[in-house]
């Protein structure tokens, strides 16, 4: 209940700032924070509660975008089903790499999910239709009223889809599924002699994971009114979906969200001030930091100091 | 009393080693039965066979009288067969609570208050909102049995669950083990604490290089020269 309120004061919140006279910029820098909202989000269900390392966040997001260019070039899809088709998309390819690698313990894991993001380039590199390697300019649609510019209304979507990742994930979290995962996590020897159906547990996890992660990548290409390979499948969106749930914790739902906003607020702001370069820089250092002084997170660190002061 | 368990001619390699060549017991419902044999016998294969953790090469075991030895092992949990860890492999992020809470509500969909009953039954229950890291070695293997309790099993398979723990604790054990067997569950006991083990079963089978070498009462296989050459050192 106290969950749904909070849900709705933020759609609200964001519908109203986007129907507010604010700086343009702000709702083309909010739309890339709440897209990383979104990714370490989906992110934390199968790396934070299974424990299991998803280096190819990259290869989810990027056939999102791919499977939206095809459906608007194509079809003129509208931006709804582009969104709910690349959510099938990533579902898809969530549970196929789930079915090939998630018998695949830790490390094996994480390498494999690396070559599927290579794999995934490679593919769409060749891919003529959809631009190859130059890529392909696209012109957005008309914009939706009320809406006074396309970025605008991209900023609400967006805020859509984080606050439908992070019921997903809270969802998970509380459920029995939630528990299983954790079991995971802590001895996968020991779920299965619990009962735990380890291996559907898992794949569950990753299509869903794979589910959301496409869907954050259906805006993009209309969001830069262009689609390339190399960005869209840049290992920098799984660097990033790792690091926001590690430094905001990824026991719990908020982690990521926390994680997000704060990492993704950062980025922004040094790629304004400072330089595009720097931003990976500065998501390198606090996560190292993070992993050695907190590795529970904030999430973690806050849950110390209200027990120490209590 | 109808046989529970049937284990036949069961074989496991890994690579060129063959840790289990040609196994067969066959387990009686309500049975306390007790495996023995040096390390690298194949005791723990046999019993992750049995379990699902691992799949016998050639053989098969039946439960209840359906082969199940093609089965994962959380549908085994499913149909009766827990086991405790020789080295215990809590799940340490949650509470002990937490910890019966996983089979209780993946296998047996029962009550919490079922897992307070466990708990007092095995003596754990002032530590259930303990997180499991923080545990003690006893309290520990008193998890590992508990937690293979709450999947309300009808066999048991205790995996050296007293190994390193001192003389009144391993009583305690022993005791809460006993205890398990008269409420209906049949129990195959792995131990090397030969006194432990000697004591509480009926009927004990000795393993040496993956064969069975000798089974008997535990009368019987002290007294077998086998046995004494193989395990007992004599």
């Amino acid at each position: 209940m106290k969950y749904s309120i909070g849900a709705a004061v933020v759609l609200i919140a964001a519908v109203g700032a986007a129907l507010s006279g604010m700086n343009e910029y702000f709702f083309y820098a909010g739309y890339i924070v709440l897209t990383f909202v979104v990714l370490a989000t989906a992110w934390n269900i199968l790396g934070g509660y299974a424990g299991y390392v998803n280096f190819g966040t990259g290869a989810f997001f990027g056939l999102g975008s791919y499977s939206a260019v095809v459906l608007f070039k194509a079809l003129s899809a509208p931006l709804a089903v582009q969104i709910v088709a690349a959510a099938a998309v990533g579902a898809a390819l969530g549970f196929g790499v789930g079915i090939m690698t998630l018998r695949l313990r830790g490390i094996f894991f994480a390498i494999a999910t690396v070559a599927i993001l290579f794999i995934m380039e490679t593919l769409m590199v060749n891919w003529r239709y959809v631009g190859g390697a130059t890529g392909l300019q696209l012109l957005r649609p008309d914009v939706m009223a009320p809406f006074a510019s396309y970025t605008r209304m991209l900023f609400v979507v967006m805020a859509l889809l984080a606050l439908v990742a992070v019921s997903v994930a809270r969802y998970v979290q509380v459920s029995w599924i939630g528990r299983g995962l954790r079991a995971i996590r802590d001895s996968e020897e020991a779920a299965e002699a619990s009962g735990v159906p380890t291996l559907r547990l898992k794949l569950f996890a990753c299509t869903v994971s794979g589910a959301l992660m496409g869907a954050a990548g259906a805006p993009m290409p209309m969001y830069l009114s262009f689609i390339e390979p190399a960005s869209s499948f840049s290992l920098n969106w799984g660097v990033s979906a790792l690091a926001m749930p590690m430094i905001g914790g990824t026991a719990h739902w908020i982690g990521p969200v926390v994680g997000a906003l704060l990492l993704g607020s950062i980025q922004q702001i040094v790629t304004v001030t400072i330089s595009n370069e720097i931003n990976v820089l500065v998501v390198g250092v606090l996560l190292v930091l993070f992993v050695v002084l907190a590795p529970d997170g904030i999430v973690g660190l806050f849950k110390k100091w209200v027990r120490y002061f209590r | 009393m109808g046989s529970l368990l049937q284990v036949n001619d069961v074989s496991k390699h890994f690579g060129g080693f063959t840790a289990l060549a040609g196994v067969s017991l066959d387990i009686v419902e309500g049975e306390r039965f007790g495996l023995i044999g040096p390390n690298g016998s194949g005791k723990t294969t046999l019993i992750n066979c049995i379990s699902g953790a691992l799949r016998n090469d050639s053989g098969s075991i039946r439960f209840e009288g359906s082969e199940i030895s093609r089965l994962p092992a959380y549908q085994r949990t499913r149909r009766g067969i827990a086991r405790s860890f020789q080295i215990p492999r809590p799940f340490h992020s949650m509470s002990v609570l937490e910890n019966l809470l996983v089979p209780l509500q993946y296998v047996a969909h029962g009550k919490e208050e079922e897992v307070f009953e466990i708990l007092n039954r095995i003596g754990l229950a002032d530590k259930a909102q303990t997180l499991s890291s923080q545990l003690s070695q006893v309290e520990l293997r008193k998890l590992e049995l508990a937690r293979a309790m709450a999947a309300r099993p009808r066999l048991l398979i205790s995996d050296e669950a007293m190994a390193g723990l001192a003389g009144a604790e391993v009583d305690e054990m022993l005791e809460i083990l006993f205890r398990l067997n008269a409420s209906g569950i049949t129990i195959i006991m792995i131990e090397h604490i030969m006194q432990a083990v000697m004591r509480f079963s009926q009927r004990v089978v000795c393993l040496d290089a993956g064969k069975i070498i000798c089974e008997g009462t535990p009368a019987a296989i002290v007294q077998n020269p086998d046995v004494q050459r193989a395990y007992l050192g004599a």
